[in-house]
């Protein structure tokens, strides 16, 4: 196999440049002069495009990705991404529309903006709705943020946050950005969050409660109801993560459940490509009453055309430039668009049949601390095959690798110890499914007959088990020039 | 159309393995009173034929790429290789996730490693993260970033700043004991010297100047940095136009501590405004107070190099409320491309991308002020945009343009009382002779 060199480690400035239309105006006299200007940057590239082509082709070849098969990693929502929605987005009334034109001239772009929201609305139960979040976690701070300058207005913007320990990093991260205090919410022995210890919990101090729901062990909180009540009768407001949304579209409705504001994940419901780490793309879904502190600017229709309402004097401001990664949005569009009521619905059915199909199937072999029905997604652990033979989740995950599928979610949530989460999604066939059972199944055998085969994955990839210690102890984030002996 | 892979026996054989008669019965823990009980209010589903015509229905009604257009302040028309194109449409690097797994992806991780050196190479600084959102919240982060490095409090941005950044600085700010105050600009279109002086006082966290800033003005980066140093602040550049790095000297090695800034010119399209490409680096002393990932080169058992997302204890998943972001999901795509792009410019072809811009900017800008009436506002050095002066009001004059099917610039206006008669124009390297003489006759005209 040919291992792939740096670009850096190939480049000769001897070969040909890029070329560029010859200039077709004078050259400016002096044009540098008095400047701070580069007459070369040290170790940048000069490559061919045959080189470009083979290094970025091969490099391709070393990811596994949901076009090669299923990709179980619990929380990321990983499914097909449809190839047309890739097309969609590149037309040139989207791709090459400048964020800067006259609305007038940007109609269409207005359109998508104003037709996800509406959807999102439908779809949620809530009733506005902003794209501008680049992800989820931003939308999480733009939530919080929406949150506190309304319980300003009201004359207290408060100072706790509740978070159950089950949930994701950035839960806290975005409260605390916000200026928040987080406090933990300690799960019950169902794994959710108990509405005794809730109400003790609750204080005028609190902004408020952030739940995932489903929450992280993919576990419906049936008592949202309640959980809404007491949160509201301290005059707290309710946050949902909405990165779970998978479970819901088409069931039941996060506006209905009593949540006051919500993120979802267009990045993981609807479709879009997550491209190795993003662009996502965190819309934030309100009530009413928060209507007015929503981020500018706000697509609003006047007569028959749409436009840019940027005087929004109570609005929190804008958490980054133009209006958001619009281009996913286009995606999440028009997926909505190709599926219909049904089809959205669709999505929550068969993710959480397949979840469950997973769970039944994998139940009894693999420990599930929590055995409160599953939705879209199952934590087990790695108790059993741990006591048993040592190994661990980590070395479980590896092998996987070896039977050709992406490991689970691991170690997440932290409530399970050696946990491995497992989320389908609904576009998989169920041979894919039967494939991972059996993969599953056969490294439990594995663990129990020849642990090392384990705890040496994985041995069939481009590189083996990589060294993490070490690259965090002595970083080395860039190349560097090698020095001259 | 459907994305669903099971045909009715599938189905009916795992509910059975499962033990349910319905799909309906999973979701028994949903209390009935809470559900829709309904279908949804959305259009009927459509196949894929219907959903392309529909889309280019919609797509049509904007009319933006009729114009002929100078429109830039943060977002750029410049041209991409078709190998940006074909590479990253490639689904090995669109459809993986984050490289939790780096056994299973290698492929992005060797591209972050290789993208992080060249923002390092462009920017002349020791160390780069692996993206963030775009330019604004970049600017937003190293903000925060500098009042982590010393735990000041007041921070200083340069009415040059981009306004968005400016405001994405001051909604990321306001409930953390930040203040932000202004530093103006003087005629050259530059800092204000004596603004600076003045403000400067040791009690400032850091200032954040962009360069070229929002006026195309190419600032004096090493005065500005020697008074911020000479107070202990940090100093940021932030810089929009990413191109220009291909040309004008290094912040870095202008005595910038944290350069931050939107690397959309780097084969991204402008694509109303995102995804873009955010991008930070800074010293190697601040490594730990970085956001946002990194990738980082270490070994398998076997000792071959391999490349790792590391130092992971700065992020929220490891450090929840004291991690030094909130940041997860990021612009890895992007930042694809952006590698994609500079290496097959290569060193030259930036280098030559960048100069054409400046020479473009500089015959429009000299053709256009030759024009009764119209000056150039500022008297300092451009890249490729500029702000023209005309006789009267610039948003009526580029609405005047926009019925010639020219969209000449921005009007300044409406983010600067004080530029009513300001627009700021770009000229990249795709604009022609002909287009530049084609937004001239019809300047003059409507001044006429
Ligand atoms: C439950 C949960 N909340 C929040 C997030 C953060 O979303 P993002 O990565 O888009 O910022 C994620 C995913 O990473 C998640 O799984």
């Amino acid at each position: 196999m040919i291992r792939e060199s740096l670009i850096f480690e190939i480049s000769d400035p001897g070969k040909p440049a890029f070329a560029l239309p010859a200039l077709d105006v004078p050259e400016a006299e002096g044009l540098l002069d008095g400047l701070a200007v580069r007459s070369d940057i040290p170790g940048f590239p000069q490559v061919s495009e045959v080189e470009v082509v083979r290094h970025f082709t091969r490099l391709s070849q070393q990811n596994y990705c949901v076009d090669l098969g299923l990709y179980p990693l619990g929380s990321c929502t990983m499914k097909h991404n449809p190839k047309v929605n890739e097309k969609v987005a590149g037309l040139a009334g989207f791709a090459q529309a400048h964020p800067c034109a006259p609305p007038e001239t940007v109609q269409g772009c207005l359109e998508v903006i104003k037709s996800l929201e509406d959807a999102l609305c439908e779809i949620t139960g809530l009733q506005a709705f902003t794209v501008q979040p680049s992800a989820g976690a931003q939308g999480e701070l733009v939530g919080m943020m929406l949150i506190h300058a309304f319980l300003k207005s009201r004359g207290n913007p408060r100072k706790i946050v509740l978070i159950p320990d089950s949930a994701h990093g950035t839960n806290p991260s975005s409260a605390h950005l916000c200026g928040y205090k987080v406090q933990e919410v300690k799960s019950d022995p169902t794994g959710r969050i108990d509405p005794d210890e809730l109400e003790k919990a609750v204080t005028e101090d609190v902004a408020a409660l952030m739940v995932t729901n489903p929450n992280t062990l993919g576990v419906f909180e049936s008592d949202i109801a309640d959980i809404a009540r007491i949160v509201h009768a301290k005059g707290g407001l309710l946050y949902m993560d909405g990165a779970n949304m998978n479970a819901l579209t088409g069931i039941v409705r996060p506006g209905d459940m009593g949540v006051d504001v919500l993120h979802i994940n267009l990045h993981k419901t609807f479709s879009t490509p997550h491209g190795g780490g993003g662009p996502g793309s965190g819309p934030v879904g309100i009530v009413k009453a928060l209507e007015p502190f929503l981020p500018t600017p706000v697509v609003v229709r006047r007569g028959e055309a749409l436009d840019l309402d940027f005087e929004r004097p109570r609005s929190i401001g804008r958490v980054r430039a133009f209006f958001g990664n619009f281009l996913v949005a286009v995606k999440a569009l028009a997926y909505i668009r190709t599926l219909g009521p049904w089809g959205v619905r669709e999505i929550a059915e068969i993710s959480v049949l397949n979840a469950n199909y997973i769970r039944k199937s994998l139940e009894g072999i693999y420990d599930l601390k929590y055995d409160a029905p599953s939705m879209h997604e199952c934590v087990f652990s790695d108790k059993l095959q741990k006591e048993a033979t040592g190994v661990t989740n980590l070395d479980i995950a590896k092998r996987l690798i070896d039977h050709g599928y992406h490991p689970p979610t691991m170690s997440f949530p932290l409530i399970v110890q050696g946990a491995l989460m497992i989320e389908p999604t609904e576009t998989e066939s169920k041979r894919d499914l039967d494939g991972f059972i059996e993969a599953m199944k056969a490294i439990d055998r594995e663990a129990r007959e020849s642990p090392e085969i384990l705890k040496a994955a994985p041995h069939h990839s481009y590189v083996r088990r990589l060294d993490e210690t070490a690259a965090a102890r002595n970083p080395v984030v860039r190349w560097e020039k090698p020095k001259n002996p | 159309m459907s994305y669903i892979s099971l045909s009715a026996a599938d189905k009916s054989e795992m509910l059975a393995r499962i033990g349910v008669a319905a799909v309906d019965e999973l979701f028994g823990c949903v209390p009935e009173e809470l559900r829709l009980g309904r279908d949804l209010d959305l259009p009927p589903a459509m196949s894929e034929p219907e959903l392309l015509a529909h889309f280019d229905k919609i797509a049509g009604r904007t009319t933006y790429p009729r114009y002929l257009s100078f429109l830039g302040g943060g977002a750029y028309h410049h041209f991409i290789p078709a190998a940006v194109d074909a590479l990253s449409g490639r689904g090995e690097f669109l459809s993986p996730y984050t490289p939790y797994q780096p056994e299973v992806s290698q492929g992005t991780l060797q591209v972050i490693f290789e993208y992080q050196t060249l923002i390092c190479q462009l920017t002349g600084m020791d160390i780069a993260n692996a993206s963030l959102y775009d330019g604004a919240s970049a600017a937003a982060e190293a903000v925060l970033m500098a009042q982590r490095l010393n735990g000041r409090s007041r921070v200083l941005a340069a009415r040059s700043l981009h306004p968005q950044y400016r405001r994405t600085i001051e909604t990321y700010t306001r409930n953390l004991g930040l203040t932000i105050e202004d530093i103006g600009f003087g005629p050259d279109g530059r800092l204000d010297g004596a603004d600076l002086a003045a403000k400067l006082k040791n009690d400032v966290c850091g200032i954040i100047i962009q360069s070229p800033n929002f006026f195309g003005v190419i600032e004096d980066l090493p005065r500005a940095a020697e008074e911020v140093h000479g107070r202990q602040a940090v100093f940021i550049v932030a810089v929009a136009e990413a191109l220009s790095l291909g040309i004008l000297e290094a912040p870095g090695k202008l005595g910038a501590d944290i350069v931050c800034g939107e690397g959309q010119s780097y084969g991204l399209a402008p694509a109303f405004g995102g995804p873009f490409l955010g991008f930070m680096a800074c010293g190697k002393a601040s490594l730990r107070q970085l956001p946002g990932r990194i990738a980082g080169q270490t070994k398998d058992v076997d000792g071959r190099r391999g490349f790792v997302l590391t130092l992971s204890t700065r992020e929220q998943h490891i450090r929840r409320e004291k991690a030094t972001s909130n940041i997860c999901t990021n612009q890895a795509w992007c930042a694809l491309r952006a590698t994609i792009f500079l290496e097959t410019l290569g060193q030259a072809g930036l280098r030559e991308t960048a100069l054409q811009n400046m020479h473009k900017a500089r015959a429009a800008l000299g053709r256009l002020t030759r024009i009764t009436g119209v000056q150039a506002r500022f008297t300092g050095p451009v890249f490729n945009e500029f702000v023209l002066e005309l006789p009267r009001d610039a948003a009526a004059a580029a609405e005047g343009l926009r019925a010639k099917g020219i969209l000449a610039g921005i009007p300044l206006g409406p983010d600067y009382p004080e530029l009513q008669n300001g627009l700021l124009v770009c000229v990249t390297e795709v604009q022609s002779r002909e287009s530049i003489e084609r937004l001239a006759l019809g300047l003059e005209e409507i001044l006429r």
